[in-house]
């Protein structure tokens, strides 16, 4: 009994100010799914710094006879006393972890795999050996051991994957900051279209309201219907929210793991994670909206 | 019953109270005409028993309770024991008759089978047989009235508060409307009814209680409504 009159008029609620709804319904949505997006980007920026955690931080490539900067070209290819010179001053300092040694045959092998199309033009005495080393505190210490080493003899150049990856992150993160602050701005427009179509909600049913009270209705009684109205909204908007989220993770997420030589792709579990976040975050935002209007509208 | 105990209403920006050390008392099964003219704090009365408003000075207790003491998530609990009935009906424009008394107990959460039960009687008392499937548009304004006195009554409160509830309707008919509230005291509930219909009162010949400028000018049983109209 009570349930039903809840929902028949909750039913009756919706309908009548349907375009109120829709917009809401519209709003909740596009919010929701941007900031689910949001979400799941700072779980892609995180996946992929665990996945350059404990990686080569610094690469220090040595000449060949290709190469083209003007110390190997003095010097010519790096010979065998210059390698074990770098290796001992690399590993003499006590800011690195650990070095290793990437012959020019593994270097082409490496390649083969990550960039099969291209192994054609290249052949194996183009590719530099080099030292990959790991850092113990990659912020401080790039600086210090880089400088270390450069210009040595033997040395063509060093490169910090850290600064790399920083213009990837930067990338992932301004996106992800851009996507956050249109989504809160969309909330707070979700939170005053909730009220709003409570309260509208609340003056198309002032005769029902008004004799509710008068006949002792209970205030929790008088404004359930009112409440999951609001929810239910809320809900529709999510069930739309996690449509997109879908989307935005294989039709664009997914394919945007294509353009980079590692694979961190996100798992469903972390889709479903945002999905449930952005569910719980849409009822108890409708909800409570909905509830703070109707103490203000739906006085005894 | 209905007790008041030198009771003061100020609205807001008035300079005048609306009801001025008002002391007295209804007893239980009692009938009570308030009789004045429009102003006189008839409306303000009925409002502080329902406590939709609250005393600026004084104590009310109606059905045993203090008022005062009442606190708001209790109020509802207050009015399922008090009926009301109004000059405009109040019924609810998309619902028939039968739906409109049901509503009533709907809203308290009562069990459907106890409402399938009790609304059929209740049309009957107000002797509204065989129009339980109309909608309000589909009536008189004298049947309108009787439908709102079945939903003020389908709960059997123990209180009826009626605010001229012949006002908007002629006087034949006003008869019938008056024959049902009698029928409905003499369930033992207290019927207070406002109004300004001279005739009415001058038959009825129950307790007559005069209110001007917001003070009780007269206080008779078995009274008329007054020479002075």
């Amino acid at each position: 009994m009570r349930a039903q009159f809840v929902f028949q008029e909750v039913w009756i609620g919706l309908r009548r100010n349907l375009t109120m709804t829709i917009a809401l319904v519209v709003v909740v949505a596009i919010s929701l799914s941007l900031l689910g997006t949001g979400l799941l980007f700072v779980k892609q920026v995180n996946a992929t710094r665990t996945f350059w955690q404990g990686r080569v931080q610094l690469s220090v490539y040595l000449c060949t006879k290709t190469s083209s900067s003007p110390q190997c070209t003095k010097n010519g290819p790096v010979t065998a006393t210059e390698l074990s010179s770098i290796h001992q001053t690399l590993a003499g300092l006590p800011q690195v972890a650990s070095v290793t040694y990437v012959s020019q045959t593994a270097a082409y092998s490496q390649f083969k795999s990550e960039f099969p199309t291209m192994v054609n033009s290249v052949t194996p005495d183009e590719i530099p050996n080099s030292f990959e080393v790991k850092l113990k505190n990659t912020q401080a210490d790039t600086t210090i051991v880089s400088e270390s080493v450069d210009g040595q003899p033997g040395v063509d150049q060093i490169v910090d994957n850290a600064a790399i990856l920083d213009k990837f992150y930067n990338l992932l993160q301004g996106a992800r900051n851009a996507v956050v602050i249109i989504a809160i701005i969309l909330v707070i427009a979700a939170v005053l279209l909730v009220a709003n179509t409570i309260r509208l909600s609340a003056f198309n049913r002032r005769r029902e309201t008004s004799i509710m009270r008068l006949v002792g209705a209970s205030n929790f009684y008088v404004q359930l219907p009112f409440l999951v109205e609001g929810v239910i909204a809320g809900l529709i908007g999510w069930i739309v929210a996690s449509g997109l989220l879908v989307a935005v993770k294989s039709l664009w997420l997914d394919t945007l793991q294509q353009y980079f030589p590692f694979n961190v792709q996100l798992t469903s579990t972390d889709l479903i994670q945002v999905v449930i976040l952005t569910m719980i975050l849409g009822v108890l935002l409708t909800g409570a909206t909905s509830f703070l209007t109707l103490r203000r509208y739906l006085r005894v | 019953m209905i007790h008041f105990d030198n009771v003061t209403k100020m609205y807001q920006n008035q300079s005048r109270p609306a009801l001025e050390n008002i002391t007295l008392d209804v007893e239980k099964g009692e009938f009570v005409f308030l009789v004045g003219p429009s102003g006189s704090g008839k409306s303000t009365f009925l409002r502080l028993v329902l406590k939709e408003e609250r005393p600026t000075e004084g104590r009310i207790h109606v059905a045993g309770r203090d008022l005062a003491r009442l606190t708001n998530w209790k109020v509802p609990h207050l009015r399922r024991r008090i009926g009301c009935v109004f000059q405009d009906f109040r019924l609810l424009p998309t619902k028939n008759v039968y739906q409109n008394i049901a509503f009533a107990l709907e809203v308290i959460g009562k069990p459907r089978r106890f409402i399938r039960k009790v609304v059929p009687e209740v049309i009957d008392l107000v002797g509204l047989e065989g129009k339980r499937d109309r909608m309000p548009d589909e009536l008189s304004g004298g049947e309108q009235q009787r439908v709102a006195m079945a939903r003020a009554f389908v709960n059997r409160p123990m209180i009826l508060l009626a605010d001229e509830p012949t006002g908007n309707i002629d006087p034949a008919t006003s008869i019938g409307i008056m024959k049902v509230l009698d029928r409905i005291n003499r369930t033992g509930t207290t019927v207070v009814m406002a109004t300004h219909d001279a005739a009415i009162v001058d038959s009825m010949r129950k307790r007559v209680i005069e209110l001007e400028y917001g003070k009780v000018v007269r206080d008779q049983s078995r009274g008329v409504y007054g020479q002075a109209y």
